[in-house]
């Protein structure tokens, strides 16, 4: 394929890419928020609100309109073969961002920092946030991500000793976090959330780990037996809590827990929690040079 | 049950925390930069007295030149903490709309003028933006951009939940305070 060719090939599957990210959640995320709504006591207000989201997924995929109207800070993660390189894909991505925001998959999201102007086309200083892998292989593996305001305030780091909840540097010092994370957030992060955590790391690279991990399927099990017992017994626990959707009150606070891990120093221990509400838009495909497309996730 | 404009006191002050309420008549979105705009002594473009603010930065575009609005849940309230109370004496606001509830200064500020808090499902953009029948008019949004602008969104049968009301009760307090407990039994 030239060069020309190519370069409209990528554009025209990262725009439907990002289409399909803005407006769709991956079934295995409907099924959570299914699993909650069945739960929730009939006439409540926590059911009430499953039942409107519930709606609003369908109604979002039909309309091919975004879900929530925060369509976030856009997170790409893209694996690069050698046919692909990082400045052309960068282009690409960035041309069908600003045609996204044009025709409303994205809103108008990206906010000069020092004068508060907003660029109108989701360009600007690391935006899009971008995370480039080059790889051996011949296929373009694109995954993104549409993280919202709200979840991204009330995601948080703890620094282990801590003395308020008493939490040691071990699993159960970890345990303590995650619970009192989500009472924190209560409603604000508009639960039911998912928690992508990282335990260790860096300040940057904890964060980044904690995003990543929420590729993870809802349904998979962490390949660390001790990793996937803590995150059943955190999801169990936090269910418990009776926060409840939108922190209405109700059995479903939290639809998902997944966790990672990274080496850290010795003088630190830093639990990095990114707290995702319930549009969880993750989505992702495989680009092969001929232009032949895979979905990562059934939606 | 249903409110219907004019938002007067006397409607505001029968409404009690758990109703689920659905609105017709003119909301006006207002968040971030509209509210610190006000506080520091900016002039209201539009009259507000015995309206509601909706805490929201809509996707709205323009199709064969009228505004269709795409995208329209609630963003989180909290932030409007310090400005809220006394923009709803000072200007007659009789009602606000958002997400994740506000703090005790809000409260008694409902209190106080006869004002409630709506708490609208976050993140339901698409349920939300089909009872916004009409899209009236827009201000401030070549200084603030499209979302912090303020938009007059007319709105049929538009569904929230009370959760602060005009006698002091907050859901935002009771299921903090139960959700701790909880948690410290789990501790």
């Amino acid at each position: 394929m030239d060069a020309r060719k190519l370069d409209k090939m990528l554009e025209q599957n990262l725009l439907e890419l990002i289409r399909r990210t803005s407006v769709e959640l991956p079934t295995d995320v409907i099924r959570a928020i299914d699993k909650g709504w069945r739960r929730e006591k009939k006439g409540s207000t926590a059911k009430y609100a499953l039942g409107v989201i519930r709606d609003n997924v369908i109604m979002a995929k039909d309309k091919s309109q975004p879900l929530c109207q925060d369509t976030g800070t856009i997170i790409c993660y893209a694996e690069l073969p050698a046919w692909c390189d990082e400045p052309g894909f960068r282009k690409a991505y960035e041309k069908a961002v600003v045609k996204a925001t044009r025709v409303g998959y994205l809103r108008q999201n990206s906010v000069d920092s020092i004068t508060g102007e907003n660029s109108g086309t989701n360009l600007g200083p690391g935006s899009p946030s971008f995370h480039f892998h080059p790889v051996r292989g011949k296929t373009l593996k694109v995954r993104m991500m549409l993280k919202g305001g709200g979840c991204e305030n009330v995601s948080t780091r703890y620094s282990l000793p801590d003395t308020r909840l008493d939490a040691g540097r071990d699993l159960a010092g970890v345990r303590k976090c995650l619970l009192d994370a989500v009472v924190q957030a209560q409603g604000k992060g508009c639960g039911p959330g998912i928690l992508g955590v990282c335990i260790g790391g860096d300040r940057g690279s904890g964060y980044i780990a904690a995003k990543e991990t929420l590729f993870r399927e809802m349904d998979d099990l962490n390949e660390d037996k001790r990793l996937a017992k803590l995150e059943k017994q955190i999801l169990r626990e936090a269910n418990g809590l009776g926060i409840g959707p939108m922190g209405f009150g109700g059995e479903t606070s939290v639809l998902g827990v997944k966790i990672t891990h990274r080496n850290r120093v010795p003088a630190s221990f830093y639990v990095s929690i990114a707290y995702m509400c319930w549009a969880f838009r993750r989505n992702g495909c495989t680009i092969t040079e001929a232009g032949r497309v895979r979905w990562l996730y059934d939606s | 049950m249903l409110l219907e404009a004019p938002f007067t006191e006397k409607k505001i002050r029968a409404l009690k925390v758990g109703d689920q309420v659905e609105i017709t008549g003119l909301l006006y979105t207002g968040r971030d930069a509209v509210h610190k705009y006000l506080h520091d002594g900016g002039k209201p473009p539009v009259d507000l007295r015995d309206s509601i603010i909706y805490h929201c930065g809509p996707v709205v575009v323009k199709e064969q030149g009228k505004w269709v609005v795409k995208a329209a849940g609630p963003t989180t309230s909290i932030r409007e903490e310090p400005y809220q109370g006394p923009l709803m004496e000072q200007y007659g606001i009789r009602a606000v709309i958002g997400k994740g509830g506000m703090g005790p200064k809000t409260l008694e500020y409902c209190r106080k003028v006869g004002g409630v808090y709506f708490h609208a499902i976050g993140g339901a953009a698409q349920v939300l933006a089909e009872r916004v029948v009409e899209v009236t008019g827009v201000h401030m949004a070549e200084q603030f951009g499209s979302p912090e602008a303020i938009w007059e969104f007319r709105v049929e049968r538009f569904p929230v939940v009370v959760t602060m009301d005009s006698h002091g009760r907050s859901l935002h307090d009771q299921v903090l305070s139960a959700s701790q407990k909880e948690l410290e039994k789990l501790l």
